[in-house]
Formats: C-alpha cells, structure tokens, sequence
C-alpha cells in the first residue's frame, strides 16, 4: 500500500506548483489580447502613443511570461515524476492533448513570441500585428487544450478500461473534444485571464493617474482596458461554469458541496448566502437562505431538483459496493480467466470499479473491506465541504467586486472624466489582487471539489502518486518552494520597478522621468 | 488507417523525430549557453551570444515540451516510469531549465555587474546541466535500470541518482555534453564576429573532438563491455500487450543484434563520425556553414545509433528484465496512436514552415554595435 503522507505529500506539490504556475497564466493570457488590440489600434491610427504602449505593456508582459513559462515546465514534468500510476493509467486519453498542446499552441505563441519582442525592426507593420495576434491566439489555444485534459478528469468521457493493458483507453476522441464540462471551463478560464490582464492594465494606469504622469499614455491604456475588461467580467459572470455542475456525478458532488446541500429539497432549492457548514453533523449552522435562487443558478429550471450530500452518499455507498464486485471479477481476469461469462460479467459493472478502488485505501485486497470501510469510503467521497463553500463565495464576491469597478471605470472612460475621479482610481489601484484572489479559489473549488478522485469516479486520488518514498517528495518540495520563492521575489522586484518607471523605461525620451533627468540611464 | 504493429512503429519513429528537433534545435541555444561563460569576455559579447539565440530559444524549448507531452500520449508507461524512476535526475533538469526562461528575460533588465554575472552563470547551468544529463539517462538505458512493474502495472524502482553516476553512463553523458557544445559553437560561429566568433570556432573545434573520441570509446565499450537484451519469445506485435506477459534475454551480442541483423543501420554511427570530422575540419577552415551542418550530421547520427541499438527496448529493466518496456508494449491503443499520428502530420509540416520564416526574418549576424544600438530592447 502507498503511505498516506506520500499522496498528501504529492498533492501539497502539486496544488503548490499548479497555483503558483495560475498566478502568471491568466495575466498572460489576457494582457497577449490587450497588446493585440492596442497594436490594432496602433496600426490602424498610426498613432506612436499606441506603440509604446505595445512596447511598454509587452516589457511587463515578458516579465510575467519568463515565469510562466519557467513554472510550466513543472507541471509538464510532475504527472510523470509523482504521478507516475496516474500517467499510466489515464495517459492513453490524457497525454493526446497534452501533445496537442504542444503541437498546435505552444510551437505557435513561443515561436511568435520571439518575433514579438525582437521583431519590430525586422517586420513590417501589418507582419508583426499578425505575430502579435498568432501569439495571444496560440497562449489562449493552450488554455483550450489543457482544459480539454482538466475537463476530462472532472467529467471523464470517452474511455473504457480495458482489463489486459489495465488502464483506461480512448474510444471516443470527439466526446473528449466536446466534453461540455472542458467547454464551459474553457470559456470561463480564458475569459477570467482577460479580466486580469484589463485589472493589470487599469490598475496601474490608474497609478499613473493618480500621480499626474504620462496622461495621454494612462488614458489611452486606461480606456482599453476598461472596455475589455468589462466585455470579459461579464462574460466569466454569464458564462461562469456554474451550468457545468449538472454534469457527471462528481460535479453533482461539487454543487452539492459548494451549496452545502446536505439534503435534496423540493425545485427550486434556496441558495445559502451564510453559514457554518459541519460536515460531521451534516449540517450548516447559522445559515442565510434566499429563496429558490439555488435551483435557477444550477439547473436553470424551476423543477429539477438538486441532489443533495445525503442521497449522494447513499448512492455513493451502493456503487462502492459493485465496485467490490468489480475488482475481484478484475482479478480473475487478470489471473488468466478469460471466459466469455466472467468477461461479460466484468462488463456489466466495471464503471464502478473506481468506486471499488477507493477501497484500497483501507484494504489491498478490496473484496474483504468491513462495513465500517466501506462507510469510511463513502463518507470520503464528499470533499471538504466548509472550504469549498466559502472559497466559492470568495471567489464570487471578488467576481462582482470587479463587475462593478469595470462598470464604473467604463462609464467614467466614455465621459472622459476618469482623471477627476480620484476614488475611482484608488479602487482600481486596491483592486489589482482581485482576479488572482478569484483565479486561485475558483481552482481550489474544481479541484478540491474534485476529491477523492483524480479521475473522477474512475481513479482515486491516492492510488495515482510514484512508488516514492516521503523522503523524496519532502526534498522536492522543499526545493521547489525555495526556489519558487527566490523566483517570485525577484519577478515581484522587476514587475514593480518597471511599473513604477512607467513608459519611461523605453527610453524614448518622450515620457515622464525622462523629461525631467534626462541623463537618467 | 494503418494497422497496430506499423503505428508502433511510427510513434517510435516519431518519437525519435522529436527528440532530434529537440537536440538539432534546443541543442545549439544549450549549447551556446554552456559556452557563453567561457567565449564572451565582456558584458557586450555575452549579450551578443544571448541575443543571437534570443528570439528562438522558446520556441526550440517546445521540441523538448512536446517531446515529453507525446512521450506521455504515446508511450505513457515509458513516460510513467522514466520520470518518477529517475526522480531526482529529472528534478535536476527541470531544476537547470528554471534558469533559462528567466535568465534570458531578466538578465540584462538591471544594469548591476553582480546581478548579470549571476544569471550568465544561471544560463550555463540551464544550458550544460541538461546536456549532460540527457546523456547519462541514455547511457543507463544501455545497462538496464533497477525497476519493476507488479500486477496492477504499478512501477517500483530500487535503485538512487548516485547509482546513475557509473562510468560508462558518465562517459555518455560527456559525449552528449560535447555534441550540443559542438553545436552551439557553431552556431554562434554563423552568428556572431570577431573575438567571440574566434574564440567559438575554437570551443567547436575542441568540443568536437572530445565528442568524436568519447563517442568512439562509448561504442567499444558497448561492443565489448555491456550486456544486451533481446526477446526471447514470438510477441504478438499487433495486439495490445501486457508488458510483464513476454520473456526477455540478456545476452552479450544485445545491443548490437540490430546492427548485424540491418545492415543498412550501421549508417548511424558512420554518420556520427563523418559529422564530427567535418565539424572539426570546418572549423579549422573557419567555415562556419560547414561546422554547423557537421554538428548537426553528428547529432542525428548520435541519437539514431543509440535507438537502433536498443530497438525493440526503449526502457529495459536491470532488475526485473519481464518488466522492460519495449516499443511493442508500452505503448496507447491503436485510436489514441492513430489519432495522435493524424494530428502530427498536420502540424509538425505547419511548424516547420513558420519556425523556418522566424529564422529567416531575424538572420544576420551581431556584434557589439548591434547590442549598443538597441541597449534597452536586447536580452
């Protein structure tokens, strides 16, 4: 059996890894479509200010990409390094678009990337508009893959397992594409990198404002930014992924969990605005209802109900059940018994074998689990239910926070008055960790919300890590903050220096410091 | 489409495709890394030798990415087991490629001697760690690795980084080491002048014979030293294999079966000999076209004489040699092959043509006027 600090150990790197590498993605992904729009607007107008704002914003964009790119290639290599059972099993489905990704979207935003920074003298202007575009395209078309590949772990389509390679395998590879769970993640992701990048931008032209800099500069980006963002939180609130919850029973469990629905109430249900939930006793404390509002944000329907955490474990309980039956038909199989009856038999209940793994953390051999293990099992399908109720609201608090900034910033952009508004700007500027506060809940929401599963209802989590010892993972763990540290203080260091600098760091000689130092190097 | 047996086939071959982008491309910018430290004297001719590779070294890097990301699609029990096996040896890469993204961004953002001379020092681990860890990884293919696959297809590995630090995989380590320096100094010999082309023309020219001795010395040493493998039993290679259901020999002949068996294969390592004369030919002859076309002869020969000697074997096993796996059975279905093989004859064509119009637009060569022109919009 694998040691229970191993998987925990494994989990802490990888939530780690994976948040860090979120505070860097979503800025790229939505300042490469501000750079795009403003060298748009550039080639259009002809206007240099427009230019220098491609330049100025790229200069931090580059930054924050250095990072990305760096804490990317963790997450290339640790589903192999500690989640070696994991790559085996699902990587006949999981590993395609990650090679995808590869193919189709990295080759193209790291290749245009370098003609975007070192390109300007080289290309013609509508050429590096098109490289500019090629660049925001190829990062959001990597955000489409690999939420392909998320999308499949939360809602796994598609695949059989098939008992002589023992792993699941691909059958149908338009059900992994058009998963709707991966679709409506897709849209929600890239949408809430727009809104970073249009709060990077707004923030720190705000600050520019503020201090009474590079006006013209600060307007221009200030408008842009305003107008994206606000077309963008719009679409991350319309589009949230909430319409994704009806599908697969493990996004079931993560509604019921994030509503703290302990129990199945009559369509429409109330949506819990407060409380304490208590999973031990199942119930939440304190709580504020408002009512029917559940129902019409979950199913979008006054008469679907939505299942509550008690009848989910009583189905959970039953599956885990036939799982049992599953895994010693399993290994009969394995065994060598081929027959056409145990086959059929195997066939009959093997989408329950996930269920019957979860077992194995009890008991390696399954079939000989007590009752009291088997209610263990069920009672650990359910996540963490406080946490993913008030990081749910966190993260929508945060949503609507910025919906408001965006209405108003806009509203003040069109009647050009933004700069005799020194509230507005101060918001703007105090709202610049929003996004990343929603960004980090809102994954902890899909993937703890996720647990116990890798693959839901088809992997454990805790069958999926390397045979390694907890030494090892301590040690990379370690190193991996260490260094991850350094790296942010250093990146932290630059970004503030350069914003604080402003577009006077292109030494053009048109802005703001060097006006006043002009020896300043 | 194609039946199972040929798309295995395929996928190793592409595979193999993969890696040699990565060591043709990735190669020559680790390589110019490695030696930035040693032929750039001054601030000026280290960024000269930075930014000759500046607007490419992403792009390359997406060789190795993508390398790894179909290694995980194709072959993803080779991809379960090497990574979490070689543990810290990968820690190590993916530690030393860190260094890259942000050394080449941030490095000359601060003006600060102490702070530019760190990450030159960043850059050469990013560039020469890798190098030379991809070689040993390879040399220990050639020995076996101590690991084994139980029941559930669960691998377990029994041995630690330091048992990867032998003298033979250390030798291969050298030689892969060797070959992407021989590469990167060709390369900044094309791109850049005077006393930094100078003194790259020497680091080629160096770099290319240790190259050529060690990869002599590595192969006497496999023909004399090394057991090989082979199966011992008929494997249904169209089928979809339980790996742990075939039987494996270790015999002394092994590794170099495929040799006597296709001759046509000894081309290999003759054209990894002929590359590294004429790299260090061309670089006595100044002619930097030639050294670098001789670098990249070496590389494919390398890569294809280390393939064709462990084929059917890409990961055989020390310890337990049933659990070996093999290009046969270790590897996805026949859909996700079949699927995967589609998708790179679309792309990887795409990819070549505009990776090919990126170098052609930034060609040319750099100097140190060229970095005090532009001081603020250079690497």
């Amino acid at each position: 059996m694998i040691s229970e600090s191993v998987v925990d150990l494994s989990r802490l790197q990888f939530a780690m890894t994976a948040m860090y590498h979120f505070i860097f993605v979503p800025l790229t992904l939505g300042l490469a479509f501000l750079l795009a729009i403003m060298e748009s607007v550039y080639v259009m107008t002809g206007k240099q200010v427009y230019k220098d704002m491609v330049k100025f914003w790229g200069k931090l964009f580059g930054i924050n990409f250095a990072l990305g790119v760096t804490t990317g290639l963790t997450m290339e290599f640790q589903f192999g390094t500690n989640w070696a059972y994991y790559s085996h099993y699902v990587g006949d489905i999981f590993g395609a678009p990650l090679a995808i990704e590869g193919l189709m979207a990295f080759f193209l935003e790291s290749t245009f990337i370098g003609l975007f920074f070192f390109g300007w003298d080289r290309l013609s202007k509508l050429q590096h508009l098109t490289v500019t575009w090629l660049v925001a395209i190829g990062s959001n078309l990597s955000a489409l893959w690999i939420l392909i590949a998320n999308g499949w772990m939360q809602n796994p389509v598609g695949a059989e397992f098939n008992f002589e390679t023992m792993r699941m395998e691909l059958t149908d590879f338009g059900a992994l594409l058009f998963n709707p769970v991966a679709q409506v993640k897709f849209v929600h992701t890239v949408a809430a990198g727009y809104v970073t990048g249009s709060i990077f931008v707004l923030a720190i032209s705000s600050y520019y404002l503020l201090k009474k800099r590079d006006l013209g500069f600060a307007r221009r980006s200030f408008a842009i930014a305003s107008a994206f963002g606000l077309a963008s939180i719009l679409s991350v609130i319309v589009l949230g992924d909430e319409s994704g919850y009806e599908i697969g029973d493990v996004q079931k469990t993560k509604l019921a969990a994030i509503e703290a629905e302990w129990d199945t109430h009559p369509a429409p249900a109330g949506f819990t605005l407060f409380g304490l939930p208590n999973q031990d006793e199942q119930r939440t404390d304190y709580a504020v209802k408002i009512p029917y509002a559940l129902g019409l944000i979950a199913t979008r329907s006054l008469d679907k109900e939505v299942k509550g955490i008690k009848d989910l474990l009583i189905e959970h309980e039953a599956r885990i059940r036939t799982g049992m039956t599953a895994y010693e038909l399993l290994e009969r199989l394995r065994g060598g018994d081929k027959s056409a009856t145990t086959l059929a038999a195997f066939n009959e209940v093997k989408n329950d074998l996930g269920y019957g793994l979860l077992l194995k953390k009890y008991t390696p051999n399954v079939v000989d689990a007590s009752e009291a293990q088997i209610k263990q099992a069920a009672l650990d399908t359910i996540p963490n239910v406080f946490s993913l109720f008030w990081t749910f609201r966190i993260m929508v608090a945060c949503g609507f926070l910025m919906l408001a900034l965006f209405a108003c910033a806009f509203w003040a952009s069109a009647k050009k008055n933004e700069e005799s508004k020194p509230w507005l700007l101060k918001w703007a500027l105090w709202s610049l960790p929003l996004p990343w506060i929603a960004a980090q809940t809102g994954w902890y929401v899909a993937e703890h919300g996720r647990q116990p599963w890798s693959i839901g209802e088809v992997l454990p989590t805790h069958l999926s890590t390397s045979s390694l010892s907890a030494g090892d993972v301590w040690g990379s763990l370690i190193a991996l903050i260490a260094f991850y540290s350094l790296l942010l203080v250093v990146e932290m260091y630059l970004m503030i220096k350069f914003a604080r600098l402003g577009p006077s760091s292109l030494h053009s000689g048109r802005y703001h410091f060097e006006q006043q130092q002009p020896a300043q190097a | 489409m194609f039946d199972y047996e040929t798309l295995k086939l395929v996928w190793w071959v592409l595979i193999g495709v993969l890696l040699i982008g990565f060591a043709l491309t990735d190669g020559f910018d680790m390589g110019a890394m490695a030696l930035m430290p040693f032929v750039g004297k001054t601030d000026n001719e280290r960024r000269v030798a930075i930014n000759t590779i500046a607007p490419h070294w992403d792009g390359n890097q997406v060789w190795f990415i993508t390398a790894g990301g179909a290694l995980f699609a194709a072959w993803p029990l080779v991809y379960a087991v090497a990574f979490s096996g070689l543990y810290w040896a990968m820690l190590l890469v993916l530690f030393a490629l860190f260094c890259r993204p942000v050394g080449f961004d941030y490095r000359s953002k601060l003006e600060n001697t102490r702070w530019r001379s760190a990450w030159d020092w960043a850059l050469f681990v990013g560039g020469a760690v890798p190098a030379l860890v991809f070689g040993v990884a390879f040399g220990n293919l050639f020995l076996g690795l101590p690991f084994q696959l139980d029941g559930m297809m669960r691998s377990s590995y029994h041995g630690s980084f330091f048992a990867l630090l032998n003298p033979f995989a250390l030798l291969c380590g050298v030689v892969s080491l060797s070959m992407l320096c021989t590469h990167g100094g060709a390369w900044l010999m094309l791109r850049t002048e005077g006393d930094l082309a100078a003194r790259s023309r020497r680091a080629t020219y160096l770099s290319a014979l240790v190259f050529l001795v060690g990869f002599l010395l590595a192969g006497s040493w496999l023909a004399l030293g090394i057991k090989g493998m082979s199966l011992a039993s008929v494997v249904d290679t169209g089928a979809a294999l339980n790996p742990l259901n075939k039987q494996v020999l270790a015999d002394n002949a092994g590794w170099l079966g495929n040799y006597s068996r296709y001759p046509l294969t000894l081309g290999a390592p003759v054209l990894g000999v002929i590359g590294a004369l004429l790299a260090i030919l061309a670089s006595t002859w100044r002619r930097a076209g030639l050294a670098f076309a001789g670098s990249s002869l070496m590389i494919v020969g390398a890569i294809c004489t280390a393939g064709f000697a462990l084929f059917p074997f890409v990961f055989p096993s020390s310890l337990d040699t049933a659990s070996s796996l093999t290009v046969w059975d270790a590897v996805s279905s026949h859909k996700t092959l079949g699927i995967m093989f589609v998708v790179a004859c679309i792309f990887v064509p795409i990819i070549l043509l505009y990776t090919l119009w990126s170098y052609i637009r930034m060609w040319g060569t750099l100097n140190d006027s060229s970095i005090e022109a532009n001081p603020h919009g250079l690497y």
